[in-house]
Order: structure tokens, then sequence, then C-alpha cells
């Protein structure tokens, strides 16, 4: 067997070759992560990192759970379709913890304004006003009700009604 | 027990080994949530869009975006009859406070919402190098922000300029249509905060989801559809010089 012992550097070739590749399988198990290649061409387990992150807005579901009053006025008036905290803002602290925090009132002013004045590049069919034309600096909730705007309807409150009861 | 030096070196290794399995955590996970069950994309309806930038505010606080990037976005067309194919496009602060006035002008105006389009074929994602960003499953394209090298070679790829970089964590950032919104059952917080209802989230793969209807009934359109990106944000009453 004279041949093999001849060859004998060769195998000590082939022998690094399979350390390295041990080393590489090695080395590979510990920096690609556990969840890699899961569902495709990345981490798996990135799915649930982006699903974890915190909800600010709580939904007008979790708002009408308990102000009943208001969701009963709102589905009565052109704002039936308006979610609550597309005027109130995110609220999710409040739905999470109704006791300590309290939301302050939105402005009115501003609020109405942002959607209601007139603009040649609004909608035709939008309601539209030129504010300062319209109610000469009043606010507009002491003629609206805003949870049902149109005069008649539920207004003379002279003030947004409600709260929770 | 004496804990010898012999037991302490077998001891040592194992305890390393499961207290990284303690810091890896499992990220809190919806329970009903079945990924394989919804095919996610939105609708926008223009002729319903007022430009009142609730939207874009949403977003920003819902996601921390940083001021000066958007994760969406409203642009207002202004179309005048001898120019149909070079509109004025403007989107102050990504209209985030609203619009100037408009005063009674010739032409057409219309408000363009616009957000990442989460793609079918995604010409962001194939471009990664390293496997940062994906579609899930549910047909919503994330990015693994923990994985990403902030290479940017995704934000040149969008055609739709959907991306950006975030100022301070330096990786891609990107709209997520709020999935840790939807996961949950809530609708995305822009959505959420559209008094008109001109966006709508759409489920594909849920038959009793009001889009069927819709697509049925309207001539909708995506944006760039000679891109073959196979776009989910369908537009309702897109002009044709919107680009």
């Amino acid at each position: 067997m004279s041949g093999l012992k001849d060859a004998a550097h060769l195998f000590r070739f082939a022998g690094l070759f399979v350390i390295a590749f041990l080393v590489f399988l090695l080395i590979r198990g510990h920096v690609v992560p556990k969840t890699f290649g899961e569902y495709g061409h990345y981490r798996g387990a990135a799915i649930a990192g982006v699903a974890a992150h915190p909800v600010q807005f709580a939904g007008h579901q979790a708002c009408e759970a308990c102000h009943t009053d208001i969701a009963d006025t709102k589905t009565k008036g052109k704002h039936a379709h308006v979610n609550c905290e597309a005027c109130h803002g995110a609220l999710a602290v409040h739905s999470d913890d109704p006791a300590s925090v309290t939301p302050a009132k939105p402005d009115t002013a501003v609020l109405c304004a942002r959607c209601h004045t007139a603009s040649a590049a609004k909608p035709k069919g939008f309601p539209q006003v030129d504010p300062a034309d319209h109610s000469g600096g009043v606010p507009c909730q002491t003629c609206h009700n805003p949870h049902s705007p149109a005069i008649g309807a539920d207004a003379g409150t002279g003030n947004a009604a409600g709260g929770a009861k | 027990m004496n804990i010898t030096r012999r037991h302490l070196m077998i001891l040592l290794p194992a305890a390393a080994v499961a207290w990284e399995h303690v810091l890896a955590g499992t990220p809190e996970t919806s329970p009903n949530y079945q990924m394989s069950e919804h095919w996610w994309g939105m609708l926008v309806d223009i002729p319903k869009c007022i430009g009142c930038g609730n939207c874009v505010r949403a977003c920003q606080t819902e996601n921390d975006v940083p001021d000066g990037f958007f994760r969406t976005w409203v642009e207002r067309y202004h179309v005048d009859d001898w120019h149909m194919t070079t509109p004025e496009v403007i989107s102050p602060d990504g209209g985030k406070e609203g619009f100037p006035v408009a005063k009674e002008d010739e032409g057409k105006y219309f408000f363009v919402p616009k957000l990442c389009n989460h793609c079918a074929d995604s010409p962001c994602t194939q471009v990664c190098p390293v496997g940062a960003t994906f579609i899930s499953p549910d047909g919503v394209v994330l990015v693994d922000q923990t994985y990403c090298l902030g290479c940017a070679y995704c934000v040149q790829a969008c055609p739709y300029g959907c991306r950006y970089l975030h100022p301070k964590k330096h990786v891609a950032d990107k709209c997520t249509l709020c999935y840790h919104r939807i996961t949950k059952g809530l609708t995305t917080a822009c959505c959420e905060a559209c008094p008109t209802g001109a966006r709508q989230l759409a489920d594909l793969k849920n038959p009793n989801d009001p889009i069927h209807e819709f697509l049925r009934t309207h001539a909708v359109q995506v944006l760039k559809p000679q891109m073959a990106t196979g776009a989910k944000v369908y537009y309702d009453g897109l002009d044709g010089s919107v680009r």
C-alpha cells in the first residue's frame, strides 16, 4: 500500500477541508438567526416584532363601549361615519386607563375649520364655509353640536354634550 | 451541594445559553390571528378626500414618524385644461396641516393620498442584500429594523418614493399598514382618523370584505401599473395626470 502512504499529504489536506467546513457550519449556526427562513429569506420573528408596536389610536369600538350616549347621537347625524379619534386624537391611553387620563376637549375653531374651510380644491358636495364670514369668530359649537352638526338635529345644548356616565 | 470547579465549568455555558434564550424572548403575538387567512391592501376613494391631513398626523402619532418624513402623505393636484399632462402638484409638509385655500380657478383640483402600495411583486424587497425587508405571508411589506444595514437600496428601488432612512435609527423605515393594529382586529391609524372614509383597509382574502363589491362595481386603478409591481392600494377616481 505504498501508493496510499505516498498520498498521506492529500488526506491531511482533505482533513483540513473537512475541519474548515465544520467550522463554517458552526459559525453559520451561530450568526444566522434561528427563525431566518421560516417563511422566506428573512427573519420570521421580525413579523411578531413589528406587530408588537404599541397602539395609540384605540379605535371607535373602544370609545363606543363606554360613550354610548355620544354614539347614539352620532349615528343619527351627519358625522355618523366620522370616527371619534378623527377629531379627539389618539386616545388609547384614555381607553386603557379611563380613570386617570382625561382627554382635553378639542378646540372647535381649529378642528372644524380643518375640514370645513371652503376651498375650490375640495369636492363640490362637501359642506364648506368661510369661517370668518360664517360665524364671525363665534365658536362653532354655539350653534352646532359637533356630534350631530345639523342645526335643529340635536343642537341647542350650547356645548358638546356628553362624557362617560 | 458543593460546586466544584468541574461543575462550574459545565454549568456556566449552560447558564449562558439559557440566559441568551431569556434575552431573546418571544415578542407578543395575537392569539387568534392567522397570517394565511389575510391578504391586505387598501382602497383610496379620491372623490371623497378633502385634504384635511388627518391621516398624515394620525400616522405620525401612531408610528412615531420623525418630522419631515412621511409614511403617508397627501398631494394636491391642479390640472388645467391646457396642461393635462403637466399638473401642478403641491404637498406642503406632506399635507399634514392641510392645504392653502384654492380660489375658484379654471381646471380641476383633487387630492391624492399616498402610502406604501404593499406590492405583491415589490421592487424594494427584491433588492435587499441581507433579507431585512420582505413581504409577510399576509401581504404586507415590512422592514426588519434589527437586521437592516441602512444601505438604502430599497429607498432607491421603490417607484413610489414610499421609503426613507430613519434619521436616528439609520435604517429603512416605511408604512407597515399598521401591522400592529390590523393583526389585533383594528383598522390602520390613517383609516381610523379619516373623516370621510376616503381610505379603507381591505382584506382581499376575506370574502365578506366590501372591497370585492367595490372592485366589481367601480373603475379602479393602481399607481404606475406599467411597473407591474402588483400594487395593492387601489384608487377610485384616479386622474390620468397622477404619477
